[in-house]
């Protein structure tokens, strides 16, 4: 792990809700072009990490983040917010495709980017669905509603919304956590095959999902005063075998959580 | 204590006591039934009633002569409705024409932008807490008082005299609280999730604004305007004060004109040609019962074609 580039560097970061402090000094390198998965319990702060690289914390009033976070060198807070999402996408936990055509929902990040030359939209729609995994399934009914699809559909649909923006990291909320078990599986298929071009940063509620896919592992806890923290971090095979922590052992072998 | 007699006999009265209050719950179940029934009849059958007998009445004098020809004016109340029909229309659009982008950008301003607006600022926080009340109360304001106050500003004031104009920014005026709350609510109606799906992709506020949150409230923004379309069609004071009440076709935004609710009025309270006043407002009713059913076979289409059924 030493020898590989780091993506994503934080440092001493804190994030508050107004008086609540929802996460706590975290510090950790997020290597490139690989599957990072976080997990803890209910209320550590997971998605409050996850949605700092793409400031989606932003959103929500009276939040305010301490600490320095950086991609490739750069400063996370100094890049403008919609030019960082770009290169930063993300996957919700209930899949959100808009009330649009299957088209219309890949092509919209590339359109919003200021692509109008239509070939060229086509060619990104369906090379982001094939690498979604639904081209197949959908090719002919690109002009259906996005919403008509099953919810694994719509969920790769999101994925390939995701991609056809190009971006370099993509975030993902607990993707497969409204899906049923085939679903999931082809989710996780999917997301195995992305991390050769992209780095992969996921949320999971599922141990299991956590040890299958991803190479290395964050294992966040609530402190006495609610504030999450970053309890473990390393290689997922040794995260789960053969923790440092006993808080960590506790919570793989189901004692709480 | 209890012999089993004694408990058997005991069982067989607990038994006819629950038959008993199960007959009495029963009857009172039919006896609520029946009281809505009757209050739903009576609102049904008063409707029919008022519609029906309008209608009767109206259908006498409905030729295609009535729908063809212009009023005669004077006090014979002869001759037709063709120009209040083509009023009427020019009324509707130029009013909607006005309120419509007003309406929605107040709305989306108050929904999307107001809330960041107000954290940052003292004042604007202050000011948009007075909007807001303005709003409600203009939607409970009779339409005389935007009729008195389209005079005194728009045909006196600015000197644009009775005209479609005059009226037009009136009914505006009158209609727009209708459209921003109606508007208001379809896009606190939008699911946070879209919004949020936008703005992850990298599009910009007003993008996700444009692109995916106005489109999703359309179906409701659209009925807002429709229902407003009605009110426009049926209002008759408003019009009275700002339209003036001439009968000939107007041929710029500055004539004079009469729709088809002033022509009613005007009928019914200076001519004697009551059965006329009768077919035009059997011909207004037709217009709003056909509005309602465009109303409710859109707004289900649209519906169903967003969620992806239907094709």
């Amino acid at each position: 792990m030493e020898s590989m580039k780091t993506k994503l560097k934080v440092q001493d970061f804190s994030v508050f809700y107004g008086d609540f402090q929802a996460l706590r000094d975290v510090t950790v390198d997020i290597p490139i072009h690989q599957i990072t998965s976080i997990i803890g319990p209910s209320g550590c702060g997971k998605s409050t990490f996850l949605r700092a690289f793409n400031r989606m914390n932003d959103l929500i009033p009276s939040t305010r983040a301490e600490g320095r976070i950086f991609m490739d060198d750069q400063d996370l807070f100094e890049i403008d917010v919609v030019e960082l999402r770009k290169c930063v996408g993300m996957v919700f936990q209930r899949p959100n495709p808009f009330p649009k055509t299957i088209f219309d929902n890949v092509a919209y990040g590339p359109r919003s980017h200021g692509l109008r030359d239509s070939a060229k939209l086509a060619e990104i729609v369906e090379r982001s669905l094939r690498d979604a995994a639904l081209w197949g399934e959908v090719k002919d009914d690109l002009d259906k509603s996005g919403l008509a699809l099953s919810g694994g559909q719509q969920q790769r649909l999101c994925i390939a919304r995701a991609l056809a923006v190009e971006p370099e990291v993509i975030l993902m909320d607990e993707p497969a956590s409204a899906l049923d078990p085939i679903a999931t599986l082809r989710i996780e298929e999917l997301i195995q095959t992305l991390k050769k071009n992209y780095t992969i940063v996921i949320v999971t509620h599922n141990m299991q999902q956590a040890a299958r896919v991803s190479d290395d592992t964050m294992f966040f806890n609530m402190a006495e005063d609610r504030a999450g923290y970053l309890v473990e971090y390393g290689p997922t095979a040794e995260i789960f075998t053969n923790p440092r922590e006993k808080l960590t052992e506790d919570y793989i072998t189901g004692r709480f959580g | 204590m209890s012999s089993p007699v004694s408990e058997a006999r005991l069982e067989r009265r607990v038994a006819r006591q629950a038959r008993g209050s199960l007959a009495r719950r029963k009857l009172s179940q039919n006896i609520a039934f029946a009281l809505v029934w009757l209050a739903g009849f009576l609102a049904v059958a008063a409707l029919v009633w008022i519609i029906g007998y309008v209608m009767v009445q109206g259908v006498q004098v409905i030729n295609l002569e009535f729908l063809t020809t212009r009023p005669a004016g004077g006090v014979s109340g002869e001759g037709g409705m063709s120009t209040t029909i083509v009023t009427t229309l020019y009324l509707v659009v130029l009013t909607i024409a006005i309120a419509t982008p007003l309406g929605v950008g107040a709305a989306v301003y108050l929904v999307e932008y107001a809330g960041e607006a107000q954290r940052e600022s003292r004042l604007v926080s202050y000011i948009i807490m007075v909007a807001r009340t303005g709003i409600e109360i203009l939607a409970g304001v009779p339409s005389i008082i935007f009729g008195l106050f389209g005079f005194a500003l728009f045909v006196s004031a600015m000197k644009l005299k009775f005209s479609l104009l005059s009226a037009g920014l009136s009914g505006a005026c009158l209609i727009l609280p209708v459209i921003i709350r109606t508007s208001e609510e379809a896009l606190l109606a939008v699911p946070r999730s879209y919004r949020e799906g936008s703005l992850a992709l990298g599009a910009t506020k007003w993008q996700t604004t444009v692109s995916v949150v106005l489109p999703a409230a359309t179906p409701g923004i659209v009925t807002g305007v429709v229902l407003s379309v009605g009110r426009i069609i049926a209002e008759t004071a408003i019009f009275w004060v700002t339209l003036g009440g001439s009968y000939r076709l107007p041929t710029n935004l500055l004539s004079s004109g009469r729709s088809m609710a002033l022509h009613v009025y005007m009928l019914a309270s200076e001519t004697r040609a009551f059965n006329k006043a009768m077919g035009t407002a059997a011909i207004l009713i037709a217009t709003i019962v056909v509005l309602n059913l465009i109303i409710n076979f859109t707004s289900r289409r649209f519906a169903a074609r967003m969620m992806g059924r239907n094709r």
